[in-house]
């Protein structure tokens, strides 16, 4: 054995957000996704001589609405600076982004990992453009193997907000859970559509390894072309694993940008690329600072959303047990907005809960549709007559089901449905009184120490009243009157 | 004071092609931008504001408006190659 401690990854994790504004980040060409290729470029986008870029000033609303849902410091003044660069997707040869003042910085999120809560830190979130499409053809578009590279340019431009992480993340799962995590805060602040699969949020993974928490960080790998969170987990798994395997075996990590195969499900090498100095940045001469008054951040706090983690805590405050209270917090808004509703109404929050995310989510699925009839009022007052015993439990789905086609209120639906429990003790009685006459060998055994008989003259009870009797109550009476 | 400049590297970023005879021109050029730059990041700027910016106003936003894009045509028109919709060019990976 070695007289060196256990292995651990550490992991840095940048992630770009495409902002869903109508127009470009320094220009008037529309944000579009799927349009024709290069029918959203002017002479900005396209760096035609002496065009010049203007800020949305939108986008640096939402980065800071994002920066401040990620609880960050937001800079009171910022600038842009030009990122040089050589390739072919950006026509400037450079990217205007930002370098040593980001609009946020410092900053953390909570995630859920491997049954416990770590807080990773955001060392910043900075306002940038994206850049254009390449398209590499010959040999199954493989990167390296490509006779040619078209390129469509709509997406050049367009308002992208990279965010990074401090090197805090230390496990595949911690690593997924991170980017699933800064995806639904995104998407709860309805600033980006926030859809991998379209692109419009993006990992890339920096990772290396080292001897024990106390240990000097060792060299790092820069991982791309992650287009799943789970995808995401694999690689980042894989990587620490051969980078291990790597030390292990006496050899070296080398500071390198690695590609993700999906299918082959390993990392490989791209080429090296430009180290971060021959970057050249500069400050944008086109562009002045971008100055975020404490007015106008409060003014951005006040409109932010209740978060994801907010909700989740709020509703295991109202007694929601956490597994449904996740169900619930990530379900349609409308199905939130729903248990809400009904709480206000005066619904138990528990069942309420329960309710939504079992029977009225099931239904959904099964109809195929998303819009439901139900109002907040009406699940409140299905929930109070369950509770009033004049609803069964499964009486009370068949009431859903007209509740959910808008067919009235839960008494109105429970009485065109005829569903209702009985309660009148005088009708359950004479039912029980004349099952009993109809059984007399029934009673007989009963009285002979067959106690499970009972069982048997509920049924009969049950049968002669279509099963709108409450058991209970049923088998209450049924052992007084044979007693 | 001279001041030590990789003159090839430089040209390598900007993807310039220099010969030898060149690439000392540019160099004792560059080389004289940087002495003067030097001269100025040696003056005493005590007491004076740190700057970003030469101009004195922040916030020149636009609104967030689509004010439309130009024909593809005529902008595919000014590239060397074109297909389908799309600029051309040679492979992007092997560039150098």
């Amino acid at each position: 054995m070695t007289e060196t401690a256990a292995w651990e990854p550490v992991i840095g994790i940048e992630v770009h957000v495409e902002l869903a504004t109508q127009s470009k980040m320094f220009c008037g060409c529309a944000v579009g996704f799927g349009n024709d290729p290069n029918t959203n470029v002017c002479p900005t986008c396209l760096a035609l001589p002496g065009a010049l870029p203007v800020t949305n000033g939108r986008a640096i609303e939402w980065i800071t609405k994002i920066g401040l849902a990620l609880n960050c410091e937001i800079s009171e003044w910022s600038v842009f600076h030009r990122k040089n660069y050589f390739y072919a997707d950006l026509p400037k040869n450079y990217q205007i982004s930002q370098f040593d003042i980001p609009v946020c910085h410092d900053g953390w999120l909570d995630v859920d990992a491997d049954g416990e809560t770590v807080r990773i830190g955001i060392e910043r979130a900075h306002q940038e453009e994206d850049t254009g499409k390449s398209l590499h053809i010959g040999d199954g578009g493989r990167i390296h193997a490509a006779t040619e590279t078209l390129l469509d340019f709509n997406r050049a431009g367009v308002p992208l907000v990279e965010v990074v992480s401090k090197p805090d993340i230390r496990s595949a799962a911690q690593a997924r859970a991170y980017a699933q995590t800064l995806r639904e805060v995104v998407a709860e602040l309805d600033v980006s559509d926030a859809r991998l699969e379209e692109g419009s949020i993006r990992f890339d993974a920096n990772i290396s390894v080292r001897r024990g928490p106390e240990a000097e960080f060792g060299t790092k790998v820069e991982i791309k072309n992650m287009n799943s969170f789970r995808s995401l987990e694999r690689a980042v798994d894989f990587e620490i694993k051969r980078q291990i395997a790597e030390l292990e075996s006496g050899g070296t990590v080398i500071q390198e940008t690695r590609h993700w195969d999906e299918e082959a499900g390993v990392t490989s090498s791209m080429r090296t690329k430009e180290g971060s100095s021959d970057y050249r940045y500069f400050t944008e001469p086109d562009l002045v600072p971008i100055v975020v008054s404490p007015a106008w951040r409060e003014e951005i706090r006040a409109t932010l959303p209740e978060l994801p983690h907010q909700r989740k805590a709020r509703y295991a405050g109202l007694g929601v047990d956490s597994q449904t209270s996740l169900a619930l917090s990530s379900a349609d808004p409308q199905l939130r907005d729903l248990f809400d509703g009904a709480i206000s109404a005066g619904a138990d929050s528990r069942s309420a809960a329960n309710w939504i995310t079992g029977e009225i989510v099931a239904w959904m699925r099964r109809e195929e549709t998303d819009s439901i009839e139900l109002t907040p009022e009406h699940l409140a007052e299905m929930l109070a007559m369950i509770d009033g015993n004049e609803l069964s439990a499964s009486a009370a789905k068949d009431v859903l089901d007209g509740l959910l086609r808008g067919e009235g209120t839960a008494r109105q639906v429970a009485e065109s449905r005829d569903l209702l429990q009985m309660t009148d003790a005088g009708a359950i009685e004479s039912a029980v009184d004349a099952v009993l006459a109809e059984n007399p060998d029934a009673v007989e055994r009963y009285q002979g120490g067959e106690q499970k008989v009972v069982g048997f003259l509920v049924g009969q009870v049950m049968r002669a009243t279509q099963g709108k009797a409450d058991p209970k109550a049923v088998n209450v009476l049924l052992r007084e009157k044979l007693s | 004071m001279p001041i030590d400049i990789d003159i090839a590297h430089v040209a390598r970023l900007a993807r310039l092609d220099l010969a030898e005879q060149e690439l000392e021109t540019l160099r004792s050029q560059l080389s004289a931008i940087l002495e003067h730059a030097a001269k100025v990041q040696s003056l005493d700027t005590e007491g004076v504001e740190p700057s970003n910016h030469p101009l004195g106003f922040v916030n020149a936003f636009r609104a967030d408006v689509v004010t439309g894009s130009l024909d593809r045509d005529e902008v595919l028109k000014m590239a060397p190659a074109s297909r389908d919709g799309y600029f051309v060019t040679p492979p992007a990976m092997t560039q150098d």
